[in-house]
């Protein structure tokens, strides 16, 4: 990314007024970015180790997204993202307990150990699903909003999307509908520069995703990811806009992946000196400093980094020590046995 | 060799050999492909004929039927099998159909290349086999080589095939699976299975014929050493082509023993077994000593845990053979 695209991108006010107890406020969205980064820390450390198989795609480096724009819904709001979904799990408030059984295929995860990594469901939270199949979900999402006009609840949803899902034609079918039907629906695409080994420059004839929204005649946001508080006001204003006037809105969020596309990737498309650089940039680190800075005090951050530390051994020690399902599990059908409606 | 490379190795003699040859799909320049399958082709032949794509399954089978049809040889890669659905329509509704609606004046001839099956703890988006789903479609090939030789050999038939086939990569065998690949060029023929153990059934010494393809070609191997200790001895057919299936190599075998095993991962129900079953039925009636069997995957999604007990693996055949023997 270079300096003039940087500057390309209008950096806007907000009418809206952040919370009251802003520090405080911060120092809890501080907490659940940091949550959701050790416990991905501890995954990875337990893939290394065999105890997860498979494909593990972390979220590290784009917590804050997650993080904001949750901050901007209410408990019963919904959110429907892609297989890079541990990261709006936690943010929604799924326990780092189920999150991390389900890593290890137990029977105590979420989908009991039969999802894994990519397809996190929560009913508590209103999750509604990690997919992977890349831009399935959009359509999808776009009729969960269908379904709270219908029944007039003011909910709203959000759809995240990484920039490579821009390509497939799900993208364009579930913006087309929200727009035509006026659906209470934000689509954040976590513009993370790159699509497995394909950077932004390859992949979009426009690299301005936010664009797409004009063809469809919503109304569409851009902006980087730099501080917590910023996604929370940006994607807040969608919010508003969904749950007042039941109207779509297309978020382009330019964030970034600090680990590989997956924990077999070794990211060879990037050089080391672009990932240094962005890793200054850490929205995580940045709200620790800002918070220091603005007096918060560091001995109640630290015990706020103890608290979360047991949190996260906690849920480790708990998918340790879950059983495995029992195999006859298989033997029903879909619609069958433990699986029945 | 390995599974890899022998593919890589057919893809890279038939580009030299065919100018017409383009490969596309998602990372399978720059980066090879996620398995990097296609690696060293992008150095060697180019941006032209390696063609990174955008995620974008429906576009990537599209504009390969549209290339085909101005008569180039388009090579689509689909990352995991379980990514070819959104370009589902394309195959099905465009290219198996080509040749028969334009009366025969056009064939969309390419290969469709993709990994398929389980065993890599890949979960409900990463482990399908729906070969059915595709054998089921009038107009397509669909070939699943089980060890490098013919890997290659039917690639490089596949390539050479005047209609679309669909190649069916077992993904859980890629490297496991290594043996002699001759250099050069050398085709394995569409729709010839392979006897890989042969079986001889005598008076009071039943033998059981198991029809396998891929993967689970070595769990059948496995099961059929076992039940040797226990006395009873498996003919073991690689069909290798799907369809068109090579129905008299399997009616003769068949014929020989009276019992058969299907394995396939893919679910049980209409899978591509019950096609196989049914052809036997039609066929072989007569013969039979036994019900057929079908050893196969749940009648449910793949599952990320239990993955060792949703594959048709040895331990699940093995009292499938001993059954159908004593039955
Ligand atoms: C339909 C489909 N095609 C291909 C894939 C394989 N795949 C998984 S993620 C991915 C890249 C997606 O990139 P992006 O949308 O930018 O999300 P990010 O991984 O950067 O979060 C690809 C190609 C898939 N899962 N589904
Ligand atoms: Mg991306």
């Amino acid at each position: 990314m270079s300096q003039s695209d940087t500057q390309q991108i209008p950096q806007q006010e907000s009418p809206l007024t952040r919370p009251s107890g802003q520090l405080d406020h911060l120092a809890d969205l501080y907490r659940q970015m940091l949550l959701i980064r050790r416990v991905e820390e501890e995954a990875a450390r337990a893939y290394a180790q065999g105890k997860i198989g498979g494909f593990l795609h972390l979220y590290i480096g784009q917590e804050a997204v997650a993080v904001g724009s949750i901050a901007a819904l209410k408990p019963e709001d919904y959110v429907v993202t892609t297989y890079r979904d541990h990261g709006v799990a936690l943010a929604k408030g799924m326990s780092a307990r189920a999150l991390m059984a389900e890593l290890f295929g137990k029977a105590t995860g979420c989908s009991k150990g039969l999802g894994g990594s990519m397809h996190m469901f929560d009913a508590q939270t209103n999750m509604l699903g990690g997919y992977g199949i890349v831009g399935g979900h959009i359509p999808l999402a776009a009729g969960v909003a269908f379904a709270s006009k219908y029944r007039a609840d003011g909910r709203v949803t959000l759809c995240y999307f990484g920039e490579g899902a821009v390509s497939i034609g799900g993208f364009h079918e579930g913006v087309s509908l929200a727009a035509l039907w006026k659906l209470p629906i934000v689509f954040i695409c976590e513009n993370n520069e790159y699509s497995m080994g394909t950077p932004l420059s390859r992949s979009m004839s426009v690299e301005d995703v936010s664009m797409k929204a004009l063809g469809y005649g919503i109304d569409r946001d851009r902006f980087f990811v730099e501080d917590v508080l910023d996604v929370e006001q940006r994607i807040g204003e969608a919010v508003q806009r969904a749950r007042e006037m039941s109207l779509p809105t297309l978020v382009e969020v330019r964030t970034y992946r600090f680990r590989g596309h997956s924990m077999s990737d070794p990211a060879k498309y990037r050089t080391q000196q672009e990932l240094e650089e962005r890793k200054k940039k850490d929205p995580l680190f940045r709200a620790r400093v800002k918070l220091v800075d603005e007096g918060y005090g560091e001995s109640r951050l630290k015990a706020l980094e103890e608290a979360i530390e047991a949190e996260v051994a906690d849920a480790v020690e708990f998918a340790n020590t879950s059983p495995e399902p029992d195999p006859s599990l298989l033997e029903s059908t879909t619609y069958d046995g433990p699986f029945a409606a | 060799m390995n599974l890899v490379q022998a593919i890589n190795d057919a893809l890279k003699l038939e580009m030299k050999r065919d100018p017409r040859v383009v490969v596309l799909g998602e990372d399978v320049g720059r980066v090879g492909g996620v398995f990097r399958v296609t690696q060293g082709l992008w150095d060697e032949f180019g941006d032209d004929r390696v063609v990174d794509t955008p995620l974008s399954e429906g576009g990537i089978l599209g504009t390969a039927i549209g290339m085909a049809l101005y008569g180039l040889v388009p090579v689509p890669e689909i990352q995991f099998a379980d990514f070819i659905f959104p370009g589902y329509d394309q195959i099905v509704s465009e290219l198996a159909k080509m040749r028969w609606r334009s009366g025969g004046e056009y064939s969309a001839k390419m290969v469709v290349r993709t990994p398929v099956g389980g065993g890599i703890r890949g979960g409900l988006y990463h482990s399908q086999s729906p070969e059915s789903l595709f054998i089921h479609v009038a107009g397509l090939k669909v070939v699943c080589p089980a060890n490098p030789y013919d890997a290659k050999g039917l690639l490089l038939a596949s390539l050479r095939d005047p209609d679309p086939v669909l190649f069916f990569e077992p993904k859980r065998i890629y490297r496991a699976s290594r043996g002699d690949v001759p250099e050069g060029d050398y085709t394995v023929e569409l729709g010839k299975a392979k006897i890989v153990r042969e079986a001889e059934a005598a008076p009071g010494k039943p033998a059981v014929t198991i029809l396998a393809w891929g993967a689970m070609l070595y769990e059948a191997v496995a099961a059929a050493e076992k039940a040797l200790e226990l006395g009873v001895e498996c003919e073991i057919v690689d069909l290798r082509t799907l369809w068109p299936v090579d129905v008299e190599t399997i009616a003769a075998s068949v014929e020989k023993t009276g019992r058969v095993i299907v394995v396939h991962e893919a679910p049980k129900t209409c899978g591509f077994g019950a096609e196989l079953v049914a052809l036997i039925n039609e066929r072989c009636f007569l013969s039979l000593e036994a019900p057929p069997v079908r050893v196969a995957g749940f009648d449910t999604p793949f599952p990320y845990t239990l993955e060792m007990d949703y594959l048709p693996l040895a331990h699940r055949i093995l009292p499938a053979i001993v059954e159908t023997a004593r039955y």
